[in-house]
């Protein structure tokens, strides 16, 4: 089976390059999908690559705005306020040229919603989903839901006729280690088909002349080659060679490099992701302190002493040698709820944070441990040994303690850490989605990420009342109050957003994905 | 005889058993493989849920029992993090660190010697000497370094090799090979070179001194006085002679080749079982760790085992001594 696939791929190859207008794109990043199951593993590298063969009903454009896939309109019910009715996209084809219609969207839905499914609390709150006809269908909630369509932007259709032929209507029990057909197999309507796969080595994907929108895209890449290269070393070593045409998780030290190549650019934009530090200032005392009795992240004065310590500028410059920009709140730009003024950053004021400490009582300072992971985040490690340096100089003495992220997250969500490092993207583009994890008091499924200790139940009601709240204007006054509280706590101290970089051969045509979401078919190749 | 074999398995697989449980206890020091395994939508509940389903809420002896037990039907388990069983991806995964083992051996060995005797016989000569200042450098430099040096020099300034993975690959029933296209030959070249180098020079400084020291030898001198070309003497009475110790050592160097490919397989991105352990500690895939280093202490005990058996059967002190003794 293998060998014949091999032999296709090959014959494919030879017979691509014989075509004029042929191109191959020679893709590479870090990872590689841990699945082709649609279902199974929501996880960036794994949509990346699953966005290039199956389709939502709605995707993100490179600014966040939605676009039209397999919906072409959607829009709450004006009968009644717990429906959503889209309207899907007439003549789509799957890769095995059956019809897409209504009956595959229910059934996937059905599918995404089973319990060995990774995509099932994105749609927690879908209770239905009807076909009204071939093309209409309904989804209905278990009250207003008013920001669904974000929640569907990584959901993928697939077809229930295939789906129930192969026997993979189960979703993988990847946990299990089941291996279905639909884990190696693919079926569906997006705008590459797999030719061959090795996990881990190699995937190879040609272009669907059938694709709907082959005449509304550029869709000038004909063939994908996507090779997983895990050695930043090796991996823009490979660009600088010319054997790699587009690079995602670029090295930072190593962007002028590429830049300053023949033929090679680096594009850059915001990412989808902040970062910051966590207080525990719930606990009345904590261990990682040398205070006995009584806890100084518990006092206001103290947390924010803390954030005016750091030097944002001095972190952008020196250790993220210009690729981030300083935050003052912990939500990307591009999140309802954001603002300009709550994200300008506190400017460092030594004075103002020393006169703090001393009216909160630690003018001698004290010390405390902070943990920080060291292969997450952009220059992770560095940003902490910098933060060390800056709150010494208020007096506050930290024991840095790095980690890998296996064992820095388990503390986070275990609550063993009073002082810690985290970072966080919003796939929903929406505030709701930040204070469900990260401000909401901590329970077992709500506020699971919020290692502060903080828990005011006023505010948990409150942002529990976002989710059905189906008056914009209301809802987004409800986010700013909630916003209000969070920065007036200091309940985080923000650092930086990172920004994103991608590398590429001067023929290639693509605005950078703050979601580092590439979507293939977007691709000019001149 | 028998009682010596005997003797000798046991304590071999006493040393399985106890490599298993070092590694075993260590891995709750790599971190929770849950976090990896769940995306940050996941509650409580999903945790406890897999936890248990995995068994990982039990003691790490429970877990290692449990792993012995499947392992001596040849079941490893499931991998944490592609989701496959481990056997499966160890299979896959086997052909390429084998491929370049063998040609890294092949080369270390054939230049190793080659070399070696050439240092031997021009002992003041330039060439020799300047052999022996650089082989200082394929002892002491760190095997990553090497190896990004070659990919600087041959893939990013002169373009020749690929700096990254396998080339095409054939498969022949359950074997993918790159030793049958051009590209997975050009692929094996760099890999190889840095994985060989430490062994080459290894083999070559050994040959070196055996070599000189089988020369000073009073049969050389009566083969030199007999009239016999530099070549026969060479190759055919000092050479032989010195390979002894040269073999043993080979046949022990040929497990650290296999074990220490995981350095040169994450800089050139061969996907090797090296390769897959490094990804297995990231993500603490603890059923691939597991297997794999217990793979790899059963293939050291083993070549210990083959060469204690072999001393036993070439070295008749040994078995004079116990038949002394009795």
């Amino acid at each position: 089976m293998r060998s014949t696939t091999t032999f296709l791929s090959v014959a494919l190859l030879l017979s691509s390059t014989a075509l004029a207008s042929a191109e191959t794109l020679r893709w590479a990043r870090a990872g590689d999908a841990l699945t082709l199951d649609p279902h199974s593993q929501n996880e960036g590298p794994t949509h990346t690559i699953r966005h290039q063969i199956y389709e939502p009903l709605i995707i993100r454009d490179v600014t966040g705005a939605f676009e039209p896939a397999l919906a072409t309109d959607w829009a709450p019910s004006e009968t009644d306020p717990n429906v959503w009715v889209f309207n899907l996209r007439e003549g789509v084809t799957f890769h095995d040229s059956a019809a897409f219609t209504a009956e595959d969207v229910v059934f996937s839905f059905e599918r995404a919603k089973q319990p060995n499914s990774d995509m099932k609390e994105l749609i927690g709150s879908i209770t239905e989903v009807r076909a009204v006809d071939d093309y209409t269908i309904e989804i209905v909630t278990d009250g207003p839901n008013p920001i669904l369509p974000s929640n569907l932007t990584n959901l993928f259709i697939m077809d229930k006729d295939w789906t129930e032929a192969n026997d993979t209507v189960a979703v993988q029990d990847f946990e299990g280690g089941e291996l279905t057909f639909a884990t190696t197999n693919t079926n569906g309507t997006g705008p590459y088909i797999v030719q061959s796969r090795e996990q881990d080595v190699r995937t190879v994907m040609t272009l669907n002349e059938n694709y709907w929108g082959i005449d509304q895209f550029p869709l000038d890449v004909t063939e994908i080659v996507y090779t997983p290269i895990q050695n930043a070393a090796t991996r823009v070593a490979a660009m600088l060679s010319g054997e790699i045409d587009f690079l995602q998780d670029m090295p930072v030290q190593d962007l002028e490099r590429v830049n300053n190549a023949d033929g090679l650019v680096v594009k850059q934009a915001p990412q989808n992701r902040v970062i910051f530090f966590g207080m525990n200032q719930g606990a009345e005392d904590i261990e990682a302190d040398n205070v006995d009795g009584k806890n100084p992240l518990g006092d206001v004065r103290v947390r924010q002493a803390m954030s005016l310590a750091i030097n944002r500028d001095a972190i952008q410059q020196v250790v993220m040698r210009g690729q981030s920009e300083p935050a003052g709140m912990i939500a990307p730009p591009f999140v309802n709820g954001w603002t300009e003024e709550m994200d300008a950053s506190s400017a460092t004021d030594l004075d103002k944070a020393k006169a703090l400490m001393a009216e909160a009582g630690y003018e001698d300072g004290f010390s405390i441990r902070l943990d920080c992971p060291n292969d997450r985040y952009i220059n992770d490690e560095a940003i902490c040994q910098a933060a060390v340096g800056m709150l010494a100089q208020i007096g506050v003495t930290v024991n840095l303690d790095a980690k890998p992220k296996a064992q820095h997250f388990p503390l986070i969500t275990d609550g063993k850490t009073d002082f810690y490092m985290l970072g966080w993207g919003v796939p929903t583009y929406d505030s709701e989605y930040i204070f469900n994890f990260l401000v909401h008091g901590r329970e077992s499924d709500i506020g699971t990420w919020n290692g502060t200790g903080f828990d005011n139940d006023d505010l948990d009601a409150k942002i529990k009342s976002l989710a059905s709240n189906t008056d914009l204007e209301a809802r987004d006054q409800a986010i700013a109050d909630i916003w209000k509280v969070v920065q007036d706590e200091q309940l985080y101290i923000p650092v930086h957003h990172q920004v994103l970089n991608w590398g590429m051969a001067e023929r290639v045509g693509i605005e950078v994905d703050p979601e580092d979401q590439p979507k293939v078919k977007y691709f000019e190749i001149n | 005889m028998l009682a010596f074999v005997i003797r000798r398995v046991l304590q071999s697989l006493l040393v399985l058993l106890v490599v298993g449980a070092v590694a075993f206890s260590m891995f709750r020091f790599v971190g929770d493989p849950i976090d990896n395994m769940l995306g940050q939508e996941r509650t409580q509940e999903d945790i406890d849920r897999l936890r248990g389903q995995l068994g990982l809420d039990q003691p790490f002896v429970v877990q290692y029992v449990k792993f012995l037990q499947g392992a001596v039907q040849g079941n490893f388990g499931v991998s944490y993090r592609q989701g496959r069983p481990v056997s499966d991806i160890l299979m896959e995964r086997a052909p390429a660190t084998l491929e370049l083992a063998a040609v890294s051996g092949v080369l270390a060995i054939g230049i190793g010697i080659a070399l070696g005797v050439f240092t031997a016989i021009r002992r003041d000569g330039f060439a020799a000497n300047a052999i022996m200042s650089l082989s200082l450098i394929g002892v002491s430099l760190p095997t990553f370094l090497i190896g990004i040096l070659l990919i600087y020099l041959f893939s990013v300034e002169l373009g020749w090799l690929p700096s990254f993975g396998r080339g095409e690959t054939v498969r022949i029933g359950g074997w993918t090979t790159g030793f049958l296209t051009e590209s997975g030959l050009k692929a094996l070249i760099l890999p190889s070179i840095t994985l060989g180098l430490y062994q080459m020079t290894l083999i070559m400084r050994l040959v070196r001194s055996e070599m000189l020291e089988v020369l000073r030898q009073d049969y050389i001198r009566f083969a030199r006085a007999r009239g016999l070309r530099e070549r026969a003497v060479n190759f055919r009475h000092a050479l032989k002679n010195t390979l002894v110790p040269v073999i043993t050592v080979t046949g022990l160097q040929l497990g650290s080749i296999i074990a220490f490919a995981i350095i040169t397989e994450t800089v050139f991105q061969w996907p090797g079982v090296g390769l897959l352990f490094i990804n297995a500690i990231q993500f603490v895939d603890i059923p691939v760790m597991a297997a794999y280093l217990m793979l790899i202490s059963v293939m050291f005990v083993g070549i210990n085992l083959i060469v204690d058996l072999l001393y036993f059967a070439i070295d008749p002190r040994l078995r004079a001594d116990k038949t002394a003794a009795h």
